[in-house]
């Protein structure tokens, strides 16, 4: 789950990261308020979850209350990305000397969080990473004993950090692994971590993503979840245990595992057609969920045939099967629908669906190759 | 031969009270797999399918002699679980359970290393040596013996590939499952190591997916290998930003995608099918 910069900054100012104020408003007016009130040139921001804010015009800097409210009503009727623009943040025009990059991550490899540095600060890490790796410095924290003070001196000098500002640096790395730690974060990030003219660091921009599986453990984080970033079906599949990505194409498919439902999207499109969505209804599936995500897959108009591909292991086939059923009933409109069903109680399923009329198939190729051909059908 | 558990394994069963332990524990006795055990904080003394409970791991491995364990406990009790396995000797883990914090794995590998003992998994289908032992929850009889090593980071897909060998008359040595979370015990390379030096393994099935890298450091090990390695790599249509189901599965600032994966197979000379099914035919052919 990716948090806001106004609510990564709140939470990094709690571990004693240098914030600048920024209070955020959906008003062009009460923007013109705060700037009148700091009485100095602002950067209006916009909040939204999706990278490239600047590039899109979502950033913009303001010299007067007046300039700020104009620029405020621009930036609040963007979309950006797709995602409107519902809120800004508003700050002082900061006096920036220089700008680094900050940020922990999940080595993957290593199977440890790491702590990046970079003097190539402000611009996108990742565009860093690709064309000149060498500018990241990195250091791998151990999970029990966390980041040493060594380790904070090594990425300063990496740096190039003028030795005066070490002290600080530290603490402010200290406090973005606390963060990074303590929230279960996937990602902590600050990009730009300035020097200011008076000498000073702060964290001009912040971002971090959470650990989706980590949520419950923080309810208050969890409640910081905005519906209106999610789309209704992406809601409804949460709600319901299911994990679900609308793609674009024809084919509607509902499958137990990431994998397989990957490999079967891959194969819809080696049969030339483009599936609708993704839709995993994970490991030991009851009824009521499969029905769920029946009703999920055709709140897409797209989705013109329905492929089930179920291969039983913790799932079993006739749970499924009696979802796929009671879901039927109440469903708002009507397509083909094909079935595989194989592995646990694989023959009680298949007897489950024999009697009602939905196209079983013996192998996923030919699953395909039937939901594909009744699509075209139902389109012609 | 096999690699990870064979007819010596002696399981022991985490959350056999529970619906699926229960469930699976008597799948796993059906195939012919040594459950010795079971263990519930409060439930010692119970039995369960016919293996008896012990209120602590330390108890059942005592009693019982266990040095293998499959985990189907709650997400939020995993951990201690395997922490509590690691501290009573037991040598494998299998940890099926999906929804682990990352961070919490993290601090488990780095204490599982320096107890030297190994995990598969977590939210994995576990690991099966087709007529000797099954210790997770791949259906038995979509299995055959025989010289094909199978290593996947997916749980279902994983079933279509062995379901498509034993088609074509392709046995299993070993199939495991790694599993499909950022932080799991055991990647491709150590799995592959362990097939390289299996005498029973003549060729080895590889099932990757999108995110992460570990697949391209499985096919630079492969070019060490004197066994034939083929490939398969689910998400060639996953949009980049978004996680496809398994917490792992997710394209992130434009790497981890299916399409650098094939190209780093295919540079190490590894054949990559189009489809499960193709995935059997190229295993049939490299070993042929």
């Amino acid at each position: 789950m990716k948090l806001h910069e106004y609510q990564s900054k709140e939470i990094f100012a709690r571990y004693g990261v240098p914030v600048p104020p920024g209070p955020i408003t959906a008003s062009p007016t009460e923007v013109r308020e705060i700037a009148a009130r700091l009485g100095r040139p602002v950067v209006i921001k916009a909040q939204v979850l999706v990278g490239g804010r600047g590039k899109a015009g979502g950033i913009r800097r303001a010299a007067t209350p007046a300039e700020a409210e104009t620029v405020a009503a621009a930036i609040l009727s963007m979309e950006i990305k797709g995602q409107p623009v519902r809120q800004v943040l508003v700050t002082e025009a900061a006096d920036i000397v220089q700008e680094f990059y900050l940020g922990m991550t999940i080595d993957r490899v290593a199977r440890q969080p790491v702590l990046m540095a970079s003097a190539a600060g402000g611009v996108d890490i990742e565009t860093v990473a690709r064309a000149t790796p060498e500018r990241i410095a990195r250091v791998r924290v151990d999970p029990f004993l966390g980041l040493r003070d060594y380790q904070t001196r090594d990425l300063a000098l990496a740096m190039g950090l003028d030795a005066r500002l070490v002290p600080s640096f530290s603490a402010i790395a200290r406090g973005l692994e606390r963060a990074f730690v303590e929230t279960d974060a996937a990602l902590a990030e600050i990009n730009p971590l300035a020097i200011l003219s008076d000498g000073t660091l702060a964290a001009l921009d912040a971002k971090i993503v959470l650990d989706d599986n980590a949520l419950t453990r923080h309810p208050d984080l969890a409640t910081l979840r905005e519906p209106a970033e999610e789309t209704a079906a992406e809601c409804a599949a949460r709600e319901n245990g299911l994990s679900y990505v609308q793609i674009g194409g024809t084919i509607g498919c509902m499958v137990n595992g990431a994998g397989l439902a990957m490999a079967t999207m891959d194969l819809i499109r080696l049969h030339g057609a483009e599936p609708a969505n993704f839709l995993d209804i994970g490991g030991g599936a009851k009824a009521d969920r499969v029905a769920a995500g029946l009703r999920i897959i055709l709140t897409d108009p797209n989705a013109r045939a329905v492929l089930f591909n179920i291969f039983g292991g913790i799932t079993r086939c006739d749970e499924v099967a009696r979802g796929i059923l009671a879901a039927r009933e109440g469903l708002p409109r009507q397509v083909p629908m094909v079935a595989r069903l194989v592995g646990t109680n694989e023959v009680e399923g298949r007897q489950i669906l024999a009697s009602a009329n939905i196209t079983p198939a013996a192998s996923l190729m030919e699953a395909t190759e039937k939901t594909v051909a009744a699509a075209r059908g139902a389109t012609a | 031969m096999s690699i990870l558990v064979d007819k010596n394994t002696r399981l022991l069963v985490q959350g056999i009270t529970g619906r699926e332990g229960e469930f699976h524990t008597r799948k796993m006795i059906e195939y012919g797999t040594r459950v010795v055990a079971g263990v519930t904080p409060g439930k010692g003394g119970m039995q369960v399918a016919g293996v008896p409970v012990f209120d602590t791991v330390a108890q059942a491995v005592r009693a019982t002699g266990a040095n293998t364990s499959v985990v189907y406990v709650p997400a939020r009790a995993a951990a201690d679980a395997m922490y509590e396995e690691a501290d009573a000797g037991i040598r494998l883990i299998v940890c099926i359970t999906e929804g682990i914090p990352v961070h919490e794995m993290m601090r488990v590998c780095r204490y599982l290393k320096e107890k030297n003992v190994r995990l598969i998994g977590p939210n994995c289908p576990g690991v099966i040596s087709p007529g000797q032992a099954k210790v997770g929850i791949t259906p038995g009889h979509i299995c055959c013996p025989g010289p094909i090593g199978v290593v996947s980071r997916s749980g279902t897909l994983t079933y279509e590939v062995i379901w498509a060998l034993s088609e074509r008359g392709l046995g299993q040595s070993t199939c495991v499952g790694i599993g499909g979370d950022p932080i799991i015990g055991s990647d491709f390379v150590e799995i592959l190591a362990l097939f390289e030096h299996d005498p029973a393994t003549r060729g080895v099935v590889l099932i990757g997916e999108i995110g992460g890298t570990d697949e391209e450091r499985a096919a630079a090990f492969v070019e060490t290998m004197s066994k034939p390695v083929v490939a398969f790599v689910a998400g060639r249509t996953a949009p980049p930003g978004k996680r496809m189901g398994h917490a792992g599965a997710i394209i992130e600032g434009g790497t981890g995608t299916a399409a650098e994966k094939i190209a780093a197979f295919q540079r190490a000379g590894i054949r990559v099918a189009s489809h499960p099914a193709e995935l059997a035919e190229l295993m049939a052919r490299a070993v042929e």
